[in-house]
Order: structure tokens, then sequence, then C-alpha cells
């Protein structure tokens, strides 16, 4: 249809529904309920569209697939799409808890209505553009397109000092994304293209390689966040609507660690083994202290904010291992901890459309009045706390299997955070769900409704599911993680010859 | 058959958790008993006639990373078989059990759901074929002993007993964790198939690790140990088991006494072809055993809540098995684990009548002459403590002795420190546990008077409540819920649990707890005086007072003695210099004879001082205060640990959180940066929109710029 292929759908699915919601007018009510059926029915369209996009996917092969190329700025800078093992499981998890956030929006949302759920599927449409994108001037278009959506939702719909994470969340994001705009300058100069495929084969200097990854290093690590950059994401978690935290935390942080195994591993191989040990740091360092910090939290939203972070720091750990388990397993995490901070936002936001308010002190002894919220935060908990049997275990499991390998000093400290992470989750359930229900604002607090029920049941069911049966993520992710080994293996061995061979020129 | 044994225990805890309140609180205790009572029935069988071969049972494939490879499958060996048949019918007798002792709780299927989840996943601990199946078991019986042990979510102190002993148990699961990692760099599998063959390879092999060259498979077995000694609470990862004892009594016989508790155990037992070649690990496990064993037994001495003797009592005993594996001789310290499952069973579930009995009183300071009320339970108690002392031709008689003269023969570094350290256990057992038995059966009754002072001195909950002055107490924790005074609907309009126990230790608020309206109502009923169980938790008892006479009699040729080599077949091994099992049986008189000496001076000393003398104990521990509450307080690790770990951690945290993240990043990043801005942008637009616009704005300026760029310079070199 119109030479478009079903990713170009993908993208303008989203975009109609946006513009079938604009052009609604009427009296304010209906308006409201319209926008809000056309924005569900526009994300299941997409979620379903994805599924088809999943069918025809060859999960054995590691080549980019679905592939279409259209005419847009210049010979060299086209509109290029394509998936492959990496971006297609990432793809399918946005698609999928699109869905979740309208839902979660259905009456939290009060005020511009129309509005609101036209920025999320304009945002929707810049996520799945980030992962599909084939092309770098695409790629960067979409991944920083994707934060003025973004910016709106928390700017308008946010809470008390959203003016302040916004804007805190902005000065973050420029200064990466100047930087990673002049890398692909350079890239562009070195090459003549800013074709991915073309570019994975292209072999940079180590001198320029070194820079590069610096220069795309400053906008991922913001975007995972890493530490120490990572400040912007506790208040814009807290700020942000309830849908708002389940894409941040969901999809956005999920677009550096895209961007690593997209960019800088495969293309800078040896400048990602010379950075590694710096990563590292950061990554044990971010796992250990966003611990220490989130166990201190009064607020929820907030420690399970800084539980992200110290989660993004297994991701970034298990990415620079450089070997299969740590790839598959940072990859995998992604994944699990999409679905479950997703869904742990969720169940805050459950509670926070009842008393409007996220302070811990202010709850306690929920499971009383609401026994099957308490079952749902336990099972997202223990996932969060990384139990096996749940998905957020074989992820952590593998990163840090990986780590060992790579580095057994830095597994030993990365493994404080199994003991730290029971620490701050259970400490939180207890003070939220257990104990007595003392507080007269909590007695007549209600158990989760059927519109709640049904955005928590699957999520409960996919945490479970993928912890026992993770495969059908985890062998997507294989053959390219297999590929992107074999090439930068040989792109390292070739080095280190080049290196040993060096001394006996002179 | 394999997949019933484990799976069937899961189907009755998927069914009572999630369709319980439709099914009925009666439908889940009868479905998850007789789920269980099948999967035990099947054990005994494979037990009974499953001859020494191993068998390995393929059920999926759990996941795969590289050359990783992590199935879900069964290894099925008499070591399994043993714990098949240990974990089954204890649960079975548990479940049984519980029906009785939680009648009046409003939360029955959730209990039975939970019960029911921890034997699923200790299956999958004891069935596991690779070290992340086993993982998946550690950590799952982690999860349902967390859940037990919160079971009645309102006390304060059972929750955080539930969070200490999840949290502790990952302190171990710390060095569980990098033992798994460790195996798999060395051996490049986690199957103990793929593993143990090949171990021999690796016996001189070292490994860099933390600035030290380790002997590989020693830092291997280290590591893997501490999981085990969190697990089995031994020495410095002990604290969380004596509060463990907040959760209902049968959890307590089943999970903190007679199956979880001994997953460390069969876990070094399970490894032995690592720990074999890894000698100098095996004298940590001597050492860290023998500490235990001892250090344990001298808390109980004191300890005045029933559980919490039984908790100490229970640690120490895990101490002996590890001191048996320390020295080799892991058939002694399975067997111990075999017998030891009975008897303490058999002990908790006896003290679990008694506080039924008693109206959920735990203190065994009031209580007293109950022989007379509950002979039954009494003469169980009584079976049970002469096994667990070890008295001649019981069960512990020959599981224990074994482990003493095991100590004794080994030549291993540590045996010696073991062996006393065995033995010194072994008197304080006796006295600690005729302490219990005269305390609580013989003697005055000193409940009958209770309501007079007994109030007054410790914190109780339930049996004072008949008090009116308490009553009004009570009722106070209830009128927010429905503005009634009105205990009955009070206590209907809540829908508390109906059981308080492990109330000696607890806060002061404890006494005001809504809770107790339930027990009030059960009063009237009773009226005080102690009542013998019903047939429902009586049967449990007299099976596992059964075992607990017998089960060393008639196990003792397969497990240790003759049968031995055809029992066992390869499930554990040997060492070609490890003859301890030869040697136990050559050592002096003397040393056969010391765990009976023992066990009759500990029962003359408990009988001078608590029969003949009971006035005794009080005026010794005025004489020796300090040791007195060095033992009393546990030998103050709770204190220790919390000035050491946990309020540094917090204290670290809350640094880190205000003056690093808040004043030197967000300080002299965004927030100096932003109050620059702001001074310059101040006034001149719309703050929310502004930031949009100039984010938008920088973005298209950047691709405009690489755009007309392009242009500029025209093709790029290299371009096509």
């Amino acid at each position: 249809m119109f030479g478009l292929g079903i990713l170009s759908g993908l993208l303008l699915v989203p975009l109609a529904g946006a513009a079938f919601i604009l052009t609604l007018n009427g009296d304010e009510e209906s308006v409201r309920r319209n926008a809000r059926w056309a924005a569900l029915a526009t994300t299941i369209v997409t979620f379903l569209l994805s599924l088809v996009a999943w069918g025809r996917y060859d999960a054995t092969s590691s080549s980019f697939q679905l592939v279409e190329s259209h005419a847009w700025l210049t010979d060299t800078i086209r509109f290029k799409l394509g998936v492959d093992g990496f971006s297609m499981p990432l793809i399918l998890l946005t698609t999928f808890l699109m869905p979740f956030c309208i839902g979660a929006s259905w009456h939290a949302i009060e005020t511009r209505v129309k509005e609101y759920f036209v920025a999320f599927l304009v945002l929707e449409t810049t996520m799945i553009g980030v992962f599909q994108a084939l092309d770098l001037v695409l790629f960067y278009l979409f991944f920083e397109a994707g934060l003025i959506p973004m910016f709106l939702i928390i700017g308008i719909w946010g809470g008390k000092r959203r003016i302040y994470a916004s804007f805190k969340f902005f000065l973050y994001t420029l200064l990466g994304s100047v930087l990673m705009l002049l890398a692909i300058m350079a890239m562009y100069w070195h090459a003549g293209t800013t074709d991915i495929p073309t570019l994975l084969q292209t072999r940079f200097p180590a001198q320029m390689q070194t820079w590069l990854w610096l220069a795309f290093f400053a906008s991922f690590a913001v975007k995972m966040p890493m530490w120490p950059v990572h400040t912007w994401l506790p208040d814009a978690h807290v700020e942000a609507p309830t849908a708002g935290s389940v894409i941040l935390a969901g999809i956005l942080l999920k677009m550096g660690g895209y961007g690593f195994i997209r960019v800088s591993l495969p293309m800078f191989p040896d400048a990602s083994h010379l950075f590694a040990p710096l990563v590292f740091a950061l990554s044990v360092i971010a796992i250990i202290f966003t611990s220490l910090i989130a166990m201190m939290q009064t607020d929820i939203k907030k420690l399970i904010a800084y539980s992200s972070v110290a989660h993004m720091g297994f991701v970034t750990l298990g990415l620079f291992t450089l070997n299969e388990q740590g790839i598959q397993g940072a990859l995998f995490l992604m994944i699990s901890h999409g679905i479950v901070s997703g869904a742990l936002f969720l169940c805050v936001g459950v509670v926070y459309d009842r008393m409007h308010t996220r302070e811990i002190a202010a709850y306690g002894g929920l499971v009383k009045r609401m026994p099957l919220y308490a079952v749902a935060m336990m099972v997202f908990t223990m996932a969060n706390v990384g139990l096996p049997g749940t998905s957020g275990f074989v992820g952590e499991f593998l990163a840090m299997t990986g780590a060992f390998r790579a580095n057994p000093t830095v597994a030993f400290f990365s493994v404080f955070g199994i003991i730290l992470s029971a620490a701050y989750a259970l400490w939180l359930y207890a003070r939220v769900i257990y104990g007595k229900l003392e507080k007269p604002s909590l007695q007549g607090i209600l158990d989760l409704d059927n519109r709640e029920k049904l955005i928590i049941a699957p999520l409960v069911a996919l945490t479970i599911y993928y912890g026992v049966h993770p495969a059908p993520i985890l062998d997507t992710f294989a053959p390219s993680t297999e590929a992107l080994m074999t090439s930068i293996r040989a792109a390292l061995s070739n080095t280190q010859t080049a290196a040993a061979a060096l001394p006996l020129a002179r | 058959m394999y997949h019933a044994i484990v799976f069937f225990p899961l189907i009755g805890a998927l069914v009572a958790g999630l369709f319980g309140r439709q099914l009925g609180a009666r439908a889940c205790e009868y479905l998850t008993t007789s789920c269980l009572a099948f999967s035990a029935l099947l054990s005994w069988g494979l037990f009974l006639d499953g001859g020494d071969h191993a068998i390995r049972v393929q059920v999926a494939t759990w996941f795969t990373a590289g050359d990783l490879t992590v199935d879900w499958a069964f290894r099925i060996d008499t070591l399994t078989r043993v714990m098949l048949v240990v974990v089954t019918t204890v649960s079975t007798l548990v479940h049984l059990y519980s029906i009785g002792y939680m009648e009046e709780d409003p939360h029955r299927p959730r209990f039975f759901a939970y019960l029911s989840l921890f034997t699923f996943a200790m299956l999958m601990l004891v069935t596991a074929d690779n070290l992340v199946q086993m993982f998946f078991g550690w950590e799952g019986v982690g999860l349902a002993s967390y859940l037990l042990i919160g079971f009645w979510y309102e006390k304060p102190s059972a929750n955080a007993a539930a969070m200490k002993a999840f949290i502790v148990n990952r302190v171990g699961d710390f060095g569980f964790s990098l033992g798994i990692f460790l195996v798999f760099v060395l051996f490049g599998s986690v199957a103990f198939d793929g593993i143990f063959p090949r171990a021999n390879e690796l016996k001189d092999a070292h490994f860099h690790f933390l600035g030290h060259d380790w002997h590989a498979l020693t830092l291997a077995c280290l590591l893997l140990f501490m999981g085990a000694m969190g697990k089995s609470a031994q020495f410095l990862l002990h604290t969380w088991l004596p509060d463990a004892m907040e959760g209902p009594t049968p959890v307590s016989a089943l999970i903190h006494a007679a199956t979880m508790v001994t997953a460390g155990v069969f876990m070094v037992a399970r490894l032995s072809p690592l720990f074999e070649l890894a000698p100098d690990a095996l004298v940590v496990v001597t050492v860290i055993g023998g500490i235990t064993a001892f250090f344990a037994a001298t808390v109980g001495l004191v300890q005045n809540d029933i559980k919490r003797v039984i908790a100490y009592s229970t640690c120490s005993q895990l101490g002996y098995m590890f001191v048996a594996l320390g020295v080799g001789a892991y058939s002694a310290g399975i067997f111990h684990l075999f017998t030891h499952a009975f008897f303490k069973a058999l002990l908790f579930l006896g003290a679990g009548s008694v506080i039924h009995a008693m109206h959920h009183e735990q203190d065994m300071r009031n209580m007293g002459d109950l022989r007379r009320y509950i002979p039954f339970t009494t003469a169980m108690m009584a079976i049970g403590t002469l096994a667990l002392i070890g008295f001649p031709f019981t069960a512990g008689y020959y599981s224990k002795d074994a482990i003493i003269e095991a100590a004794y023969a080994s030549t291993r570094p540590g045996h010696t420190l073991a062996f006393l350290a065995t033995v010194i256990a072994a008197f304080f057992t006796s006295f600690y546990s005729w302490r219990l038995f005269f305390m609580t059966f013989e003697g005055p009754a000193r409940w009958a008077d209770h309501g007079a002072h007994g109030h007054d001195d410790h914190a109780h909950a339930a049996p004072a409540l008949a008090h009116a002055g308490d009553h009004g107490a009570t009722v106070q924790g209830a009128t927010v819920h429905g503005g009634t005074v009105h205990a009955s609907t009070a206590h209907e309009a809540d829908g508390l649990p109906g059981h308080h126990e492990g109330v000696a230790h607890d806060d002061k608020g404890h006494d005001v707890e809504p809770a107790s309206h339930s027990d009030l109502e059960h009063h009237d009923e009773h009226v005080h005086k102690p009542h013998e169980s019903p047939l429902v938790m009586t049967i449990p008892l007299a099976v596992l007072a059964f075992g607990a006479l017998f089960a060393g009699l008639i196990f003792k040729d397969r497990f240790i003695g003759e049968g031995m080599e055809a029992f066992w077949g390869h499930a554990l091994a040997h060492g070609p210099d490890n003859h301890i099992m030869h040697d136990m049986h050559h050592v002096p008189g003397w040393v056969v004879a010391s765990p009976f000496i023992m066990l009759v001076l500990g029962f003359l000393l408990a009988f001078w001082m608590y029969i003949r003398r009971p006035e005794l104990p009080g005026q010794l521990a005025g004489q020796q205060p300090v040791l007195y509450r060095f033992l009393l307080n546990k030998w103050y690790f709770d204190e220790i640990y919390d000035r050491i770990f946990v309020r540094p951690a917090k204290d670290f945290g809350k640094f880190l959180w205000k003056e690093g993240d808040g004043r030197v990043i967000d300080g002299l990043g965004p927030d100096g940066i932003a109050a620059r801005v702001v001074d310059v942008t101040r006034g001149v637009v719309r703050l929310q929109t502004g930031y949009v616009y100039h984010y938008a704005f920088v973005m298209l300026v950047g691709v405009a710029g690489l755009i007309s760029w392009y242009l500029m310079t025209g093709l790029p070199k290299g371009g096509h």
C-alpha cells in the first residue's frame, strides 16, 4: 500500500490515530470519551500490527529484515527502516506497553484529554522509530524527537514540581544530543553515509573511535541513565503522570541501552573495549550507591526510580562484558525491566489515584483491603528483587555471569545489588502493604477494579512466564548477539595483532 | 512419576492460592493435604525400592545464552530420594496438623497455598540437576519462608522477622551466586553432570579473585558454602532463625526445623565431589559447624520462649550435620538430617500442641504441670526429647553419636575443636531439652494465677485478655474500624488472624492488638483450662514419634552401616584418602560413651535445677548477670550487626542521596547551570513551553546544520 511496508505502518498508525483525535470535537465529555477509545484502539491496532511483523520476522537470522528504504533528505541520507534481533523485542515491548498506558490514563487525566492522547501517540511513533531506524540521522531524529512529547507530558500533566523536572531533563539531554549530533556528522564525513548497515561494516580508526564513542556515550549514558548523570530520572518520574512513568521506565530508559548495542559496541569495538573498565566502574557504583539511596526514599515513585537506575547498572555492566551471557542478559533485563518497572509504576498509580499521595508513610496495611493488589505487588517486587522464576532473575543472572567472566572483581561488587535490592524492595512492601491498616484515610480504600485487573493481570502473567520460559525473547536476541560477538572478536584480535606487531616494526 | 512428586504440591498451591476464596477453606485444606500425601506415597515407593542408581529426567530447557545452558531437570539418586522422603513426609504431616492448628484463622487457603508452594520449591531444590535450578528452589523456599514468617502481617515483629530472614539469606546467596559464576567459568557448565566428572582435572587449578590467587575449587566451595551458611543458619548468618519463630508453629516445624534449613547440608552433600577436592573448604565447614553447635546450644540454655529454645536447638543440630560433612562423613550428616527431621518436627508440633492448649502462650515461665492436662502431648514431647538428646536406641542416638565419633576419628584440621564442641553441646542439649520439658510439663502450674502477675512481667497478648481492663485496651485498637466497641463485631469487621504467638519478646504495643478478639471468644468456650489437641493434630505427632523412636534403628545400616555402599551408590563422593566411615567405628570406648555421659549429666543438672531446687536458676542468673545477659541476648549479634551493617548502610544511603546526588551532582550540574539559565530567561518566555521550543529548536538547528553542511561540501569523500 503506497509502497510502504509494515514497519512504516507501525510508524503511521499511531500518527493517524493522533490526527483523528485532533479532529474530534463536540461537547467536552464525548470528546474525552472518544479520545480515550480512539487512543486505545490505535495502540491495540499498533500492537497487533507489530505481532504481524513478528510473525514475518525470522528469529534465526541475524540480518536486518523487513527492510524498506525511501528517498528522504538526500541520496545518502535515506528514510530506511529495518529490524533485527536487538530491535524486534524492543518494538514489541513498546507496542505492548502502550495500551496499558492508555488504560492507566483512563480516569487519571481530566484536563486537556485530547492533547494528552495525541502526545502519547506521537511518542509511540518516535519510540518505534528509534528501534526501526536504519539511518543514523533518522535514528537521531526519532531519538531526540521523542523527548518533546515526553516533555509535554511531564510539563503539562505532571505533578507540583514539573517545571523543575522538565528543566532538568532538558539540560541533561541537551548536552548529550549535541555531542551525538557532532559524532554523527563526523561519521558521515568519514564513511560518506549514515546508513547503519553500511556503517556496521566500516572500520573507524582507533583514535577516531575513541572520540566517537565518547560523544555517543554522553548521549546514551544520560538516557540510560548511568551514575552520575542519573539525577534527572527520579525527579522526572516523580512528576510524571503514571503512564508517563511507565513509558519513561519501560521504553525511554531502554533507548540508551539500545544505542549502545546498535552503535557503540558494533561500530566502535576498540573503543568499547578500551572504555569497558569505565563503564564497569560507573555501573557498579550505580548498582551499589543508588540501591542504598533507594533504601532511604520516602516517596514510592522515587524509590522505584532509583531502583531503575540500579537495574540499568546491570544492563550497562552486561553490555560491556563483551560476551554472550553478559550481552544477552543485559538485553533480556531491558525487556524484563520494561515489564516489571512499568508494572510497578502502574501499581503505584493505582493507589495514587485513590489517595493522591506517593508518600510511603501515608500507606500501610493495604493487604487487608486490597488483597489482589497485594498479590500483584508481591510478584513485581519479587521480580524487581530478581527472584528466580520471575523474569527479573534471568537477565540479572546472565549479566552477572557475563561480568564474572569478564572481570570477577566487578561481578563481586555487582552482586551486592542482590542484597540491597532485597532490602529496599521488601522494606517498601512491608511499609506499604503489610502492617495494620490504621490510617483513617485508608479505611475505605478499594481493591483493584475490573479495568485495573485487566491492566495488571497480563503483566503478572508475563513476569512469571518469562521467568520460567525466557526462550522466546532470549532466542530472538541470540543470532544478533552471536553476529555481534563474532565481529567484535574479529575487530579486537585484529587490533591486538596490530598492537603486537607494532613493537617489532620498530 | 518424578513429575508427579514435584508438581502435585504446586498444583495444590496454585488451586488453593488462586481459587481459595471460591472453594472455601476446608476444600483447600483437603486438596493441598491430599496432593502432598500422594507425593509422599510416591516418594516412599521410590525410596524403598529405588536401588542405588541415578537417573536424570529432563523437563524443559530454562534458558540458553552462548555456551551456558540451564535446564529444568531432575537428578534422582539416593541423596535425592532421602530428601524427597523427608520433605514430603514432614510436609504432609504438617499440612494435616495445620488443619487443626489453624482452625480459627480466617486466611487458611492462603496458609495452605504457601505451605504447598514451599514444598514445591523445596522439591525443586532437592531434585535439581544443576546449580541454577537449585538456586531457583533455594530462593523459592526463601520466598515461601518469607511469606509464612510474615503470615500474620499485622504484627510488626512478624514483618521484621520475615524481612530479616529474606535479607540475611540474601547475604548467603551473595556467596552462592558468586560460587555458581565461578563454577561456570571453571567448568563451562552449571549442570552436575558437566561438573563432577571433570572435577579431578581442575583440582590443582588456580583462580585470581580480589587480588589473591586462590585454589579454584576451594574458592568455589567456600562461596557456595556461604549460601549454605545462610540457609542453614550457621554461625554469623544464624540471626534470622530465632526470629523466624514469629511464623505459625507448623511453619517452624516444616521450614525452620525439618526441611528448608537443612538445604545447606543437602547442598554440601550434593557437591561432595567438589568439596572432597577442596580440603581447606571442608576445614571451614567443620569449624563453622562446631562453633554453631556450641554457640547455639549455649543460647538455648536460657531462653524462655518454648519455640526459641527449639529454634536454637535446631541451629545447634545443623552445626552437628556440618561437622559430619566437614570431616568427610557425608552419610552421617545426611543420616542426622533424616532423623532430626522426625524428632525436631515432633518437638515443634508438640510445642504447637502445648501452645494450642495454653491458648497461645509461649513463655515457659507461665506453664508447668501440663502433663496432667495434656498427657498425650507430654508423652510425644518426651519421645522427641529423648531422640534429640540421643537416648540409646532412639533415632538421635545413632546419628548424633556417629557424628561425634566421626569428629574424633577424623584426622583433618579442626576436628578436635569440632569434637569438643559437639560433646559439650551434647551436654547443653540434654540440659536445655530437659529444662524445657520440666518447665512445661512438670512442677507447679504457673498458668492458673497467670492473670494476677504474669501480665505485668511480660508483654502477653492472648491469655491475659480475660481481664476486664485489658478488654478495654484491646477494643481501643479496633474502634477505628467500625466505630463499635462490641468485641465480636469488631472482630468480624477486621477479620484478623486468630492466633498470636511470639509474645514474650515483642514490643510494648503488642498487648493492645485488636487481633486478640478471636482469642477472647476462644477463651469463653474453654474457660482457661489447657486442653488436649484434636486428633488431626495428634495423629501427625504419633507418626513423627514413631520416626523419632525407630528411624535410627531401622535405617542405620543403610545410611552409615554395612549396607552403606549399596544404599548410596555414587550419590556421595569420597576421596581416596577419606576413610572416615571406616575409622569412626574404631574409636576408644570413652569416646563412644561420652555422649551418653553428657546426656545423663545434663539430665541430672536440669532435674536438680528445675525440679529439686527451682529457685536455683533465678539465683544463678542473679549471681552471673553478665553471662546471663550475654546468653539471653544471644551474644548480642543483633545489636552488633545493627551497629556495623544496618545503620551505616542507612546513613551512607542518606548521605549519598542528600549530599552526593543532591548537593554535589545536582548542585554542580543541572541546578547550578539551571540557576544561571533561569537568571537569563526569567521574564522572557513562559517557562513551560519555552523549554520545549528551545529543545525543538536545538534539534532542528542540528538537522539543518547537518544538511547545509552536506550541501556545502558536496559529495563526501568515499561516497558512492
